[in-house]
């Protein structure tokens, strides 16, 4: 089974949209969205929900008030400031500051700090039209979304090479941080969708020396490419130089939104130009997979 | 209300136009008063592409990591176990270090019992600072590779001048990154599109900045004033949540914005209409 990521350096919707699309054409994909923090594949798949588990993706610390004497020995130790005082002393920590290090707990003298585990998200096993899929849902303002990615991907790996499925599509994370990091590693090729805007080339950059620095194969495409010709050729120019392949252009077009509000993959959606650009990259990418 | 407010401007996922919102703002308030500007998304910092900073001081930021004195260092394993994150691992012959899953809480160092960790600062980004014209201009950038970024947001947010307005462009998502950079601002600029994928993300958006207790508005952009539009309409009232503005669908946005060009630099009509935003933002912070 060969794993292929779609990522794009800031995130938007043009993954999303390609992502979806591919899924309609493999035929035999298992679908993964490791896009945890903004999760959208769903929207366009609509997916039947068969299976859903809880995430635990680590603690946080409590104070149990009234085991508490004041010492003050806690508040200092904590590196993320989660730690504050009362004006009697007694210590109280902002769950949405910890890190669940659990430092303060083990230098509290009197026990009175409790490390609980966090439910900080769900994640689903699903049916679409198009194949399993498997997502998530991170709560609010949670930790650890590196961790439910790799959580999302083994469970998509594992459905796949049951079903003896050819590839494991994902719609990957934004950024560079953790979240994507665990998304690209181990994959056998990140597509990277990227637009002719100034930062295109830089947005570009950062997420291919990621892949790099993983050791992950990447190649390009161009989204919206005739928007600016100008930033899309320095995209080109500079994606040759660095032996990444260009692997499609897509233009602007407004069935592109139309799928989306539609909540359908482009290609299902529209014979137009945007979808026929996104059928010619799916054909190269399957080439690059082989 | 403060005097001079932070006005943080987030979305639950990129590419809704954050930044486009960010820099316009900073730049029609820029007209009237000193004000400064902070790129907090750290892992694309893009705003600089529209502002065009000289950027006049680099800073490197640093987070702790741990390195094993091997002479002290007899193997008991307290340090991996104390570590919640796998960033140790001790096998017969040494203590592995995996800086990059490290977030330098300290547990290790603090808790051996032989002394024999030592923390060394282990680079993570850059915090750059400098003007463009009247605005004062802050930007953090992660180091490729680098996997933690909130102690980076720290460090530009610590360099914010209290005593002038500030604007912050806020990473994408409702994660550690962008909750980090909400953190003490004193109202959320929500910015959304009239899609599912906008909606949806605008409230987990939402939801992230009521779970911090800041004062909240949202901005729909590429507004067409179809369902969609009317959809976020009806989540911002059920919520309480005011729509604030509204800037519309049209491909000479995009175009201008493919070239590095601001709304105003479009249309100098767009200057009222943010310091008019601005107002309404203040009337909503109590
Ligand atoms: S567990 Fe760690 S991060 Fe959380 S409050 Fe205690 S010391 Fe701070
Ligand atoms: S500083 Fe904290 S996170 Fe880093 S290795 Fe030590 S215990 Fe683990």
């Amino acid at each position: 089974m060969k794993q292929l990521v779609v990522v794009s350096g800031k995130g938007g919707t043009s993954k999303t949209v390609v992502t979806a699309s591919f899924a309609a054409l493999a035929g035999n994909a298992v679908l993964a969205d490791v896009d945890v923090d903004a999760s959208n594949l769903h929207l366009l798949l609509r997916p039947e929900v068969l299976e859903r588990h809880e995430f635990v993706g680590g603690s946080k610390a409590r104070v149990e008030a009234r085991g508490c004497t004041a010492c003050g020995r806690c508040r200092p130790v904590c590196r993320f400031d989660a730690v504050s005082e009362d004006g009697d002393g007694i210590a109280r920590v902002d769950p949405l500051a910890c890190e669940g290090c659990g430092l303060c707990a083990r230098v509290c003298p009197a026990s009175a700090i409790l490390m609980e585990p966090c439910v900080s998200g769900e994640w689903f096993v699903s049916r679409t039209r198009f194949g399993p899929f498997v997502h998530a849902r991170l709560g609010v303002a949670q930790e650890n979304s590196g961790k439910l990615v790799t959580e999302v991907r083994k469970k998509a790996r594992e459905i796949g090479e049951r079903e003896g499925r050819a590839f494991l599509l994902m719609d990957g994370a934004p950024g560079i941080g953790c979240p994507v990091i665990a998304s690209l590693a181990g994959t056998d090729l990140a597509l990277i969708v990227t637009e002719p805007t100034p930062s295109g080339v830089h947005d570009l950059e950062r997420i291919a020396g990621l892949a790099r620095h993983f050791k992950v194969r990447a190649a390009c495409a161009v989204n919206k490419f005739d928007i600016n010709p100008g930033n899309s050729e320095r995209i080109e120019a500079w994606s040759a130089g660095q032996g990444i392949p260009v692997v499609g252009k897509i233009p602007f077009d407004e069935a592109v939104l139309g799928s989306v509000a539609r909540g359908v993959p482009l290609v299902e959606a529209s014979e137009g130009p945007a979808a026929r650009g996104v059928r010619r990259l799916w054909d190269r990418v399957r080439e690059h997979l082989a | 209300m403060p005097a001079e407010p932070t006005v943080a401007v987030a979305s639950g996922k990129g590419g809704t136009g954050k930044t486009t919102v960010a820099v316009n703002l900073a730049l029609a308030l820029s007209a009237g008063r000193p004000i400064q500007f902070l790129d907090c998304d750290v892992e694309g910092p893009n705003s600089r592409f529209f502002l065009k900073p000289r950027i006049e001081a680099s800073e490197e930021v640093a987070i702790l990591v741990p390195e094993i004195d091997d002479s002290r260092c007899d193997r008991c394993g307290i340090c991996a176990r104390v570590c919640a994150y796998n960033a140790l691992a001790v096998v017969p012959q040494a203590v592995l270090v995996f800086s990059e899953l490290c977030h330098g809480c300290g547990a290790c160092a603090l808790l051996c019992p032989r002394r024999a960790i030592r923390e060394v600062p282990k680079r993570i980004g850059v915090v750059e600072s400098g003007r463009a014209g009247a605005i004062r201009f802050l930007q953090g950038r992660l180091d490729v590779g680098q996997a933690i970024s909130p102690p980076l947001i720290k460090a530009v947010k610590e360099k914010r001048d209290p005593d002038l307005t500030a604007v912050i462009d806020a990473p994408p998502g409702t994660s550690c990154p962008a909750v980090e950079s909400m953190r003490g601002s004193d109202f959320a600029l929500l910015v959304t599109e009239p899609t599912p994928f906008g909606l949806h993300d605008l409230e987990l958006a939402a939801g992230a900045a009521e779970a911090l207790g800041l004062p909240r508005g949202i901005l729909i952009n590429r507004a067409d004033g179809g369902d969609g539009d009317a959809r976020i309409r009806a989540f911002a009232a059920g919520e309480n949540v005011p729509v604030l503005a509204a800037i519309p669908f049209d491909r000479r946005i995009a175009e201008a914005y493919s070239r590095g060009d601001t709304l105003l630099g479009l249309d100098p009509g767009w200057s009222a209409k943010f310091q008019a935003l601005y107002e309404a933002i203040r009337a909503e912070i109590p």
